[in-house]
Formats: C-alpha cells, structure tokens, sequence
C-alpha cells in the first residue's frame, strides 16, 4: 500500500531458548526463524498458545525474561544488527524507535504514577522534549488514541481508567517516542469484543497516520485478515508458512495454516467447530522429522524421519511443508 | 477522607477492647500475686487475702475487668502492686530510654535491611542476593540473646572497648548505646531485609516493570522511581510496627543490657504478677500500634493514589 518499500526488519536464523532446572532442560522457544518487515507495513504472527509469538517480540528487542537468551542470529532493524549493539545503544532504541503494547492492559501501567507522567517518560527520555511541550505532546497523544478531555483525564492514574482506555493509554506509550516499528502481542485478548473491534480500528488508523510498521500478535485469523497485509504462522518455534494475507487465506499450502484456517468461526455455520486434532508439542521434547506430524493428516514416514525445508513460491509465500516440495517440485 | 478516619478509629477501638480482654486474662492465668507473699516467712492466710483485698482482687473478675477499662478510658493503669507508684509515672519514666534504644535500632534495622533487601533483589541470584539471604537467616533465626551476649563477650569483656551494662546519665551516652541497639536492630533487619526484597522481586516481576523496560526508561529510573516506590508500601507497615515492638518489648535486649527501658518494666511485672503494670505496658503499646498503623493508612494515601483517591 506503501509506494517506496523500504526494509525496516530483517530477522535471519534467528535462536532463543529458555534454559531451566540448572541448564538440564532446554526449551528452545524460537527455532531458526527467518522474516522481513517493509516500512509501514503490518504483520500477523499467529500460532497456538505456546508456540513463541511472545519471545519472538522480545527478542525483538532484545529483552528476553531472564532465563532466555537469544542463542544466535541477527535482527538487522532500520539499517543495523541489533546483535552487534551495546546495552545502552539498545536501551536507546527500545521505547524510541520501537514501542511494545502488551497483552494485560489492567498490568501494564504502573498504578503509582499519572498517566501523563507515563506517556511522557518516552519522548522524556529519548526525544528531550520538556515543560510545555512535553505536556502539548502528551495532550496530542492521548488526543491521537481518543481518549476523551485528555487534559484532564492525563492527571488521572491508571486505576481510574477502564480497560479499553488503559489499553489505549498503552498504545498512546508505544508511540510516545516517535517510533518505526510496534510489536502489539495479543493486544486485544484481555479487552471485550466491542473493545476489541474499537481497538484494532483505531491501531490501523494511527498506522495509516503515522505510516508505523506493525508487528501483530494474535491467534485469532479473523482479526490478521482485517489488520494485516502478511501474515506468519508459528508452529513449535518455527514459521511453518508465510506469505500475503490473500494467498495464505486463498490458498494455504501448510497443513497446519489449513487447519488453523478451518477453525476460523464463520456466521451462520451451525456445524461444530473444527478442533485442530491433539495438544502443541512440548517444546523441550519435540517430535522427530517435522514437528507437526502427529497432528497432521497428511503425515507419511518421510515427514516421521526428516524436518522438511522452506519452500519458497513465485508469488512470495514460502511454505515448510512436504508438500509444498512436492508442489514445487511439479510446478 | 472523613467516613473513613470515622471506619478506621471504630475499628481500632475494637481492636484495643479486645487486646483489653487477652491481657486482663492472661495475666490472671498467671495466678495470685498476693501468694508470692509465702516466700515470707511467717505469711498467713488472712495476711494473704487482707493483700488480695486491697489489690482488689476480691472482686469478681467482670468487676475488676470494667474497672480495669473504666480507669483505662481516663488514663490511668493503677498502682502497680510492687512499687507502689502510678504505672503510668512509671511508664513515663522509662520511655525516654527505650524511646532512645528503639530509635538508633530502628535506623540500624533500616539500614542494614533496606539496601540489601534491594541489592538482593536486583541482583536476584548473584553473590548479594547469597549474601542478603543468609543475612536474613541469621537474623531471623539468632535469637537476640545470642548475639547480645557474643557483642557482649567480644567488645564488652574481650575487647573491653565499650561498656554494656546500664546506661549513663545524659542523652548523647552513644558508648552504652552501641551494644543494645545493635543487637535489637540486628533481629529486625532480618525481617526487613526479607520484606524488602520478596516485595521487590514482586514489583520487579510486573507487566508495568517489564513495559518500563520496553520503553527504554534508564535502568536507574526502573529500579528508583519505579519499582521503589511500588515495593514500599508493605515494607513501611512492617517498619512502623517494628518501631513500637522495639519501644515496648525489648524485653531480652533490656533485660541482658540491664536497659532502664519499658521492656525491663514489663520484665518485672511478669515475674512480680505486678497485673496494673503488665496491662499498662501492653495496653500502651497496644495504643502505639494502632496509632502508627493510623499514621501508616493517611501515609499509603500519600503513595497509592489508589488508596488517595477512593476514599
Ligand atoms: N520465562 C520463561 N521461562 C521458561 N520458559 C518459558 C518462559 N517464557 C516462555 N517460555 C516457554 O517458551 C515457549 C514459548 O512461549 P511464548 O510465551 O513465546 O509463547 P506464545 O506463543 O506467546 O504463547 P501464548 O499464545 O500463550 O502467549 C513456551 O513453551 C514456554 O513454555
Ligand atoms: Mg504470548
């Protein structure tokens, strides 16, 4: 939608794992991924419920909770692996060019503190904007997440603030500093439908005004068809397919993007609900060749003994699939 | 604001009634004063109950519990059975002392506690975090005798650096001071310290500490504006309560220092069955209790806005 696409993130081989229980169990939550993100550009990134969306978004910014580490890889962002930054060149780039809205928006606000006093702390810190002006732009930021008298409701502390609106205030932080990139996990999971709607309409328009690109959380594939221009999918760690939001909704190659596609509610189906067969895999102990054959329907003794590659089509998805080499292999 | 001062002396009278009723029980479950009168040779049993008698305990103990309420309503605990004098002149006397003691222990338990109560959870599993913890064990878990008597051999008797028996005439007498402030202090900066850092470490593991991060917020500005002032609240119940615990029943601490204070006051009391004066000196830091839990509440206000604002 953008005309001059710029890359603004790259992540290749990208590794992190949680290490527990003295270094003898071994979780590696993210397992060798690879994406871009153009400037102004939206990308969904779904998955079960412990497949590591989360880690993915801290590692993009480097702040994994302490028994993580990013293992190897790069996070080339804006020009420059975040890798090879010192911690403080990395600080200066969290909240500044980079902003994160979390998933609770009850716990994300410190209850001690205005709600001006937190919106403001990035542009404070980073940007050097004080006094007058600081508070102007607190005003306009509040203004641009719609919060009603925001001259007012700015001297209010968090606890006086709906969930909606803390929300907001949420998304009013991430870009406080005048970022490029906003990583959103699951930012409408703990917010209720009507919210929700309110919510994902108002991220898209601040996208659209300030021309943000945009890292979306969700395992909901409803909501990346209306926020998202790409779209992810995670299986145990690994992006099992990628591509366009029309080519992975028209024609999903991976099994799992097939089945995650099928349980989507749809209006007027009374049918049951389709339920992706058998639980997320342990991902200390995963299975052996591709980590998704024991749920899969298609499963042969192949994808039992050997991990399968990326297989990347001409019209830029890119499936991790037996299939797919078959496909590709065919034409 | 009102309502809830009104709420909160309702509800600190109850408290006080009952801590009434407890003490007026338990120091009865003790037994008859009047009977340590047999220790004399030549006591009789009329010698005995003239003694009961003019203590009042002829009376029945409802009687003697609504009298015992009744002078306490207009301040006054009686004459304590032993010296003769009001309790409360008694009482008086003696907090100057344990007033002095309790401060410098106070500010030592803080001291000690606080700083490495964060360390340790900053820093959560290195060495400071090792350091903090057996500090606290230690403190928790060393009776206070203990380590009053081990300062009392190596810088009393050993090193013959500083005196520790009694205290000198003089409010700047720091010499006598040293020894018992150290070893009270020493038992309450374990508790601090444990506080301090379990309260810490919870902030520290918040959403709100995690998007701080996120932001990019110095990790000063994290740990001092932040998670600090977040993690105070408990810890200030526990430092004010500690602070009248320190005043009123320092009892060992006094005791083994031979501290003219309150906890050596009450120290008589229990052993003599001097009833007024044990009632007095628990029904006093009964008042002190709920009366800096008071002081506590209206400071939260101050703090959490959560709290400021609701009421
Ligand atoms: N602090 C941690 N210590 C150890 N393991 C962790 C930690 N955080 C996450 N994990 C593990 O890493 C894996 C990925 O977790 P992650 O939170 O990234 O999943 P997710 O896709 O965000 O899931 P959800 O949809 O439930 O939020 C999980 O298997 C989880 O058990
Ligand atoms: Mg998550």
């Amino acid at each position: 939608m953008v005309t001059a696409t710029k890359t603004l993130l790259k992540v290749t081989d990208l590794y992190a794992q949680f290490t527990g229980f003295g270094g003898t169990r071994v979780v590696r939550a993210i397992d060798g991924i690879n994406f871009t993100l153009d400037q102004g550009e939206t990308m969904g990134l779904v998955g079960e419920s412990g497949c590591g969306k989360t880690t993915t978004c801290h590692a993009i910014f480097r702040l994994l909770p302490p028994a993580g580490d990013i293992v190897s890889g790069s996070i080339e962002f804006d020009g420059q692996d975040l890798m090879q930054l010192s911690d403080s060149e990395m600080r200066s780039i969290r909240g500044r060019d980079m902003g994160m809205i979390l998933q609770d928006p009850m716990a994300s606000l410190d209850p001690l503190f205005t709600i001006m006093d937190q919106v403001a702390e990035p542009a404070h810190h980073h940007r050097g904007v004080r006094g007058g002006s600081l508070r102007e732009r607190v005003v306009e930021l509040l203004r641009s997440v719609r919060i009603p008298s925001p001259e007012i409701r700015m001297r209010e502390f968090p606890h006086q603030m709906s969930g909606g609106m803390r929300q907001r205030i949420v998304g009013a932080i991430s870009l406080s500093g005048g970022p490029k990139l906003i990583v959103a996990d699951e930012p409408t999971t703990n917010l209720d439908v009507t919210i929700q709607l309110q919510y994902l309409n108002l991220l898209r328009d601040l996208q659209q005004e300030t021309g943000v690109s945009l890292v979306f959380v969700t395992h909901n594939l409803g909501i990346v068809a209306k926020m998202c221009d790409k779209v992810a999918v995670m299986y145990a760690g690994k992006i099992v397919e990628q591509g366009s939001v029309r080519n992975i909704y028209n024609n999903p190659r991976h099994p799992y993007t097939q089945a995650l596609i099928q349980s989507i509610p749809r209006l007027g189906n009374k049918d049951p609900l389709y339920v992706i067969p058998g639980q997320p895999p342990n991902l200390a102990e995963l299975p052996t060749g591709c980590a998704f054959h024991p749920r899969c329907p298609f499963a042969t003794e192949k994808c039992i003994n050997e991990e399968p590659p990326y297989v990347s089509f001409g019209d830029g998805q890119e499936s991790k699939c037996w299939l797919s080499v078959e496909e590709a292999k065919n034409g | 604001m009102k309502t809830f001062i009104a709420k909160r002396l309702l509800s600190s009278l109850a408290t006080l009634l009952v801590l009434s009723i407890i003490i007026f029980a338990l120091v009865r479950a003790s037994g008859n004063p009047a009977e340590l009168l047999y220790e004399y040779p030549g006591a009789r049993e009329e010698d005995i109950a003239r003694q009961a008698a003019a203590w009042g305990l002829d009376q029945s103990w409802p009687e003697q519990y609504v009298s015992f309420v009744w002078n306490i309503a207009r301040f006054d605990y009686g004459q304590s059975f032993q010296y003769g004098t009001s309790v409360r002149s008694l009482y008086f006397d003696r907090l100057p002392n344990s007033l002095l003691l309790a401060f410098w222990a106070f500010l030592i338990s803080m001291a000690i506690g606080i700083p490495l109560g964060i360390m340790s959870a900053v820093k959560v599993d290195s060495l400071w975090d090792s350091v903090g913890k057996t500090f606290a064990l230690l403190g928790l878990s060393v009776p206070s005798f203990f380590v009053a008597l081990l300062l009392v051999l190596l810088f009393g008797v050993k090193l013959e650096w500083l005196p520790f028996l009694g205290k000198a005439e003089g409010f700047f007498d720091w010499q006598h001071l040293i020894l018992p402030s150290l070893s009270l202090g020493w038992f309450f900066s374990g508790a601090m310290l444990r506080l301090t850092r379990s309260s810490m470490l919870e902030v520290l593991g918040s959403e709100y500490i995690k998007l701080c991060r996120l932001k990019g917020l110095p990790e000063k500005v994290v740990i001092v504006k932040h998670a600090l002032k977040n993690s105070f609240i408990p810890v200030l119940t526990l430092a004010a309560v500690n602070l009248v615990v320190m005043i009123n029943v320092a009892v060992v601490v006094e005791v083994v220092f031979s501290w003219p204070g309150i906890g050596r006051l009450l120290y008589d009391g229990l052993i003599n069955r001097d009833f007024p004066l044990v009632q007095g000196v628990v029904v006093m830091a009964g008042v002190m209790i709920v009366g800096t839990n008071f002081i506590v509440d209206v400071l939260y206000g101050y703090l959490d806005p959560r709290i400021r604002l609701t009421r």
